[in-house]
């Protein structure tokens, strides 16, 4: 009946899991009971999970990376503690649940913090950057974000019921097959993968349609802001190599279910095609969060320097070099498996070859601030920040990318310094950047500077007492997930990246007081002009927040700054002669429930309950089809209440101008 | 820069305002068949590198009914011609042949699907099932992923039949449609791949 | 910390009221800094020796460590620079009260295009140049040329031990390897678990262990010492104590250390392997005076077939190899 589910499946046996899992029930049902008492589950409802506006869409899928991102820090916060003291003993971890905790670290922090960020931002920002009314499919947009939802919280299920992987994030074969790997651990890891997969590729069919069709009138593809660009390339990696991790992925799972011999030992086995397969998602998986934060660079630099961007064209070009290359060095992530040296050669070009790209994109945002006049906001530091880390970080990745200096480093310290040192300047930066940048656009009120300063520092000085440590780690040949180890050199360095971990972790607290502070002063840092920053790009032509149509009448561009442009010629505010119908995709539980049962689907099939796998498979299909049916999905906005919608933000615009004045 | 923008603001406004929902939906179906296409790639990838790793089994060549397969591929051939038939009575709105047409083409398909199981069925019952080598976990999912492709399409094609005789030959219904051709003329050329790599070469 | 306090002290001792405290407080500092300097000297020292990469006992790692040294150098060209920039642009140009030139049109300049896109492409084809040399030159397959006639060891990785088969002096030692120093060490390496890397890091490059396959590495010592060894690829529960010691001996030691090892009273056949390969944490160090023949191989060819170890008669010879038996022979041409 329930398959291999049984009471024993619950870690009761582990103090510190029982916490977190008391602690994160308790959590759940103080927001439930909140939720009750202020009778906001209408509202909820219609106004958020059955939502199909990309902007609502875009605040969930934030909402569910910053979640997300307090369990992984947690998950930092326990392996930098366990390895500050676990030398010459056994620290307060037993490999067990050590080798839990960084897979799950490793999984949640790239597709269920990176991913969902990044499609935040895309979701909320692309199609006002666009002059869209709304994405091209916005019901495959609720699809997509459920799926993700869903796979999250697959991954947090297993902290409860079961266990989660103990194969590190990458899930190198054998040691995921069955034979190694008997508990529902990898099966968690599986899933929750597979599923949030899937919703990432139909997000990138969805963006690629937006971005290629729904563009405002005038806005050539070399017209379009960078963040645009960034975005439209990052689709096309997700659409080209999402596949084959969907591949990859179903052949583990044949693999442990039906004892196929995919990557097995014996019975002509090949665990080397797993690697492959893995790394030809995986790295271009790393450009997919990398790239769109660049583009948030690019806004930012642009916005806070008040001066163009240097380089347009080179940054598309230097942007599209970067995507194409991505599919050609996957090999570098095993230069020690014993390839030729010519192949080794080859990949290691590549690689190297990605630093030309991404070395002129860096000196093209130093040229734009160069002859600028540069505002030190929150997003500016981080990019600031972002700068001279990830310069750093490119330094270590050229080194890797020597064949010979990969055949010492590779697996060390040194290695997780390394990607940590791109991807946290290189993509989290980025987004915490666009986070600050675009909040008062999406939300209406400004976050506070104070604490986003505050947060800024604790976050840069964290890391680099985080991870220069483990660069000189590397160096003393340590290798990266040692749950406990015997060299008393190496314990001095871990109990300094420890304490980098704390202070990044207090840097997260900086920013969850931000935002409690910034939601009291509401109304002091409300945003009534809807272009707080003096910004370049069409987002900021409409409302903060934008009503729900997003543009009352579709802006025309005549420059790669379209709003600059409006505003340099006096076009910027100007009120149009009539309004007309404007007709917008009506809410839809059918993703919410689709996903849902999806996440039933996931759960059942880890747990081997096979009629409950049939029964959600088949309520997915019916979900769908009868979707399939509803051709009444939009509904429309008169003219007259366009009119009035507008009207009053001009009203509110004019009262706030006169205040300033 | 100027040139482009010669057509004044309002008319261009205007041209954009009738965005065309059915060619966007059919870029955003293409964009998913290029996927999918990247998805069959890696499984044939797979295929090449463990297509010889028998581990002691048999071989393709043991295995293999070929005239069996033949007969299978004639029915997606022939069923991929019967679907541009159903297109093209779509275009003419002649309701009774679409449906009529569209029969043909999902009988067909149940055909080619109802060998495939046969065939999957005699393997294992014999004792190849793809738990046997390397080389059968490979033939399986890359048979059978094919397989499931054109089981999803046949449900989609009975929904469409039920929407072809409830709504008739509205934009939406032409536009899902035009989407399930594409669909099905795709994976008959994944199909001629499959058959030529898997089958054919077993033999040469 | 040390720093503030030590500021407040100098204070103090300006202060004509505390003279007294300020002589004590004084003569604590110097015992302090007296005490500190050797301290601090050993940690650097000591921090140097323990950068075991930058400290490398044999040709391979010293190799290593000159492309280490040598591309870090390169890309400081570019790093340095940027890191300047990033400090020196925001700071001219801030808004506030900065009297620079403003121009906010100014965004494309030819020269400016042409070093930005040039300097990254020069320097990548420098170490593109270097990589193509020593990756040739460090290929671990690659015998090293020496006088000396090579030691032969062929490596089993295990759950979650090592085990060191040598093959010309039928012995065996499972988590320790001894090897004389200036003499060509020649490793077959497989695995009889899931996939792991053999590393011994002040010898220089590791290579993975994968089950039915073997891997090679060529590595050797330029003077006796005992090395730290390990498995570089996490491979589960017992990974972090899966280490072994690499001794480097003299060619006596080596001698008298072999003759040693075959009097150990246990032997390793079939039976003894299979109950040394069940998974255990304990890496303790065991030898074997003797060594079923072909065990190595027949640890490779178990995986190729679909049931258990191959016949203990030796037709194990015979079975068909795995394609990708070598990796070698597949990936290279």
């Amino acid at each position: 009946m329930f398959g291999k589910l049984s009471l024993e499946a619950i870690p009761y046996h582990d103090p510190i899991v029982m916490l977190a899992v008391i602690g994160s029930i308790a959590l759940g049902l103080v927001i439930m009971g909140l939720i009750s008492y202020f009778h906001k589950w209408h509202y909820l409802w219609t106004e958020w999970l059955t939502s199909l506006d990309h902007k609502k869409i875009g605040i969930m899928y934030i909402i569910l990376a910053l979640v997300m991102m307090l369990r992984g820090l947690s998950d930092a916060v326990m392996l930098r503690s366990q390895q500050a003291i676990a030398m010459g003993s056994a620290g307060y971890l037993p490999p067990d649940h050590f080798n839990q905790v960084f897979s799950a670290h490793g999984t949640m922090m790239i597709i269920f913090v990176a991913m969902p960020f990044l499609t935040g931002l895309v979701n909320i920002v692309v199609p006002l950057q666009l002059g869209a009314r709304d994405v091209a499919y916005p019901f495959l947009n609720s699809i997509s974000f459920w799926l993700t939802a869903s796979g999250a919280m697959l991954v947090m299920v297993s902290l409860g019921v079961g266990e989660f992987s103990k194969a590190g994030w990458s899930g190198y074969a054998p040691l995921t097959e069955l034979q190694y790997s008997p508990g529902t651990g990898v099966d968690y890891w599986l899933w929750s993968l597979q599923i949030a997969g899937i919703g990432s590729l139909l997000t990138s069919v969805n963006f690629l349609v937006t971005i290629l069709k729904m563009r405002a009138p005038g806005m050539t593809l070399m017209r379009m802001p960078i963040f645009v660009w960034t975005t439209l390339c990052t689709s096309v990696l997700m659409l080209f190599s999402f596949p084959v991790l969907t591949v990859a992925l179903a052949m583990v799972t044949l693999d442990r279910y039906l004892g196929m011999h995919f990557f097995s030992n014996d019975f002509g086995g090949n665990m080397m095609m797993y690697a492959n397969l893995f790394w030809i998602w995986g790295h271009p998986e790393v450009y997919i969060v990398v790239l769109p934060a660049f583009g948030i660079y690019s806004e930012v630099s642009a916005t806070f320097s008040s001066k163009r961007l240097f380089g347009y064209t080179s940054m598309v070009y230097a942007t599209a070099a970067i995507m194409v290359l991505s599919f050609s060095v996957w090999v570098h992530h095993f230069f020690t498996m014993g390839a030729s040296p010519n192949v080794n050669i080859f990949f290691g070009i590549t690689t190297m070859i990605i630093a030309v790209p991404t070395g002129v994109k860096i000196f093209n945002w130093l040229f734009t601030m160069y002859r600028g006049r540069v505002r030190f906001t929150t997003p500016m530091l981080w990019t600031l920040g972002f700068i001279t880390t990830f310069a750093i970080g490119g330094m270590t990745g050229v080194l890797l990318a020597a064949p010979p200096a990969d055949f010492v480093l590779h697996n060390s310290l040194f290695l997780v310094a390394h990607f940590h040192n791109v991807l946290i300047p290189g993509a989290l930066f980025g987004y915490l950047a666009g986070y600050a940048y675009w909040f008062p656009k999406a939300i209406g009120f400004a976050l506070d500077e104070k604490w986003g300063r505050r947060s800024f520092w604790s976050w840069i000085i964290g890391f680099y007492l985080a991870f220069i440590p483990l660069y000189i780690l590397g160096f003393m040949g340590m290798p990266r997930r040692m749950a406990h180890y015997d060299n008393p050199a190496w314990q001095p360095l871990l109990i300094i990246a420890a304490a980098g971990t704390m202070l990044i972790m207090f840097g997260v607290l900086c920013q969850i007081i931000q935002l409690v502070v910034s939601i009291r002063a509401r109304h002091s840092h409300r945003d009534l002009t809807g272009d707080l920053w003096d910004g370049r790009t069409l987002e900021w032509a409409t409302a903060s927040p934008p009503p729900v149509y997003n543009f009352a009448t579709v802006p025309v561009v005549h420059d790669i700054d379209a709003f600059t442009d409006m505003k340099e010629k006096g076009t910027a505010y100007t009120r149009p002669d009539h309004f007309e119908d404007i007709h917008m995709p009506k809410n839809s539980a059918c993703g919410l429930i689709s996903g849902m049962l999806t996440l039933v689907f996931g759960f059942a099939m880890i747990w081997y309950i096979w009629w409950l796998a049939i029964a959600s498979a088949l309520g997915m299909l019916i979900t769908i089809i009868i979707r399939a049916n509803d051709d009444e999905s939009h509904y429309t906005i008169p003219a007259a209440e366009v009119e009035a919608m507008e009207n009053k933000r001009l009203h509110d615009m004019l009262a706030a101008a006169g205040t300033a004045r | 820069m100027t040139t482009k923008t010669m057509i004044t603001d309002a008319t261009t406004a205007e041209i954009w305002e009738e965005h065309d929902i059915a060619g966007n939906q059919s870029l955003g179906f293409w964009l998913y068949l290029m996927s999918d296409l990247v998805l069959f790639g890696a499984i044939f990838a797979t295929y090449a590198v463990l297509g010889h790793n028998y581990a002691g089994g048999p071989t393709g060549r043991e295995l293999f009914n070929l005239p069996m397969v033949f007969a299978e591929t004639l029915l997606l051939l022939v069923s991929s011609a019967t679907f541009g038939l159903v297109m093209i009575y779509m275009h003419q709105g002649k309701r009774d042949w679409v449906l009529g047409w569209m029969a043909v083409t999902f009988l067909l398909g149940l055909g080619f699907v109802v060998m495939e199981v046969h065939e999957f069925h005699t393997l294992i019952s014999e004792g190849n099932g793809p738990d046997r080598s390397a080389f059968l976990s490979a033939f399986f999912t890359l048979v059978g992923t094919h397989g499931a492709h054109v089981a999803s399409g046949l449900i989609w094609m009975a929904v469409m039949f039920v929407q072809v005789i409830g709504k008739g030959f509205t934009l939406p219904v032409q536009s899902r449609l035009m989407r399930l051709s594409m669909f099905w003329h795709f994976l008959d050329i994944v199909w001629v791949a499959v058959f030529t790599i898997v089958y054919l070469m077993s033999f040469v | 910390m040390v720093s503030k306090k030590y500021c407040r002290q100098v204070a103090s001792e300006v202060s004509p009221i505390n003279a007294k405290k300020a002589g004590m407080y004084h003569s604590l500092l110097q015992q302090g800094w007296v005490k500190l300097l050797p301290a601090l000297a050993a940690f650097l020292l000591g921090g140097c020796s323990n950068l075991v990469l930058l400290n490398p006992k044999g040709p391979i790692g010293e190799t290593e460590r000159f492309v280490i040294l040598l591309a870090f150098a390169l890309m400081l060209l570019v790093v340095i620079p940027v890191i300047v920039m990033a400090f020196w642009f925001p700071w001219k140009y801030r808004a506030d009260k900065s009297r620079a030139d403003y121009d906010p049109k100014w965004s494309d300049s030819g020269k400016i295009e042409l070093v930005i896109w040039l300097v990254p492409a020069v320097i990548v084809t420098c170490l593109s140049v270097l990589i193509w040399y020593t990756t040739h030159h460090l290929d671990p397959y690659k015998p090293i040329v020496s006088t000396s006639k090579p030691v032969n060891v062929e490596a089993v990785s295990l759950d979650w031990q090592w085990l060191f088969i040598y093959p010309d002096e039928n012995i065996a030692v499972a988590n320790q390897l001894v090897f004389p120093a200036h003499v060509p060490l020649n490793l077959r390496i497989t695995s009889d678990t899931v996939m792991t890397s053999f590393f011994i890091p002040q010898l220089g490059s590791q290579i993975y262990a994968m089950a039915g396959m073997q891997t090679r590495l060529h590595l050797l010592a330029n003077e006796p010492g005992s090395y730290a060894g390990q498995n570089q690829q996490y491979s589960g529960e017992g990974y972090a104590g899966m280490n072994f010691k690499a001794v480097a001996t003299t060619a006596e030691e080596y001698a008298a250390w072999l003759a040693e090892s075959r009097k150990a009273p246990q032997k390793l056949d079939l039976a003894r392997y299979e109950q040394l390969a069940k998974p255990t944490t304990d890496t303790s160090v065991a030898y074997f005076s003797s060594v079923e023949p072909g065990l190595f191989d027949s640890i490779i060819h178990k995986y190729m077939t679909m049931t258990d170890m191959p016949p203990a008669d030796g037709t194990a010879e015979d079975m068909p190899m795995k394609p990708m038996h070598d990796m070698h022979h597949m990936k290279g041409n």
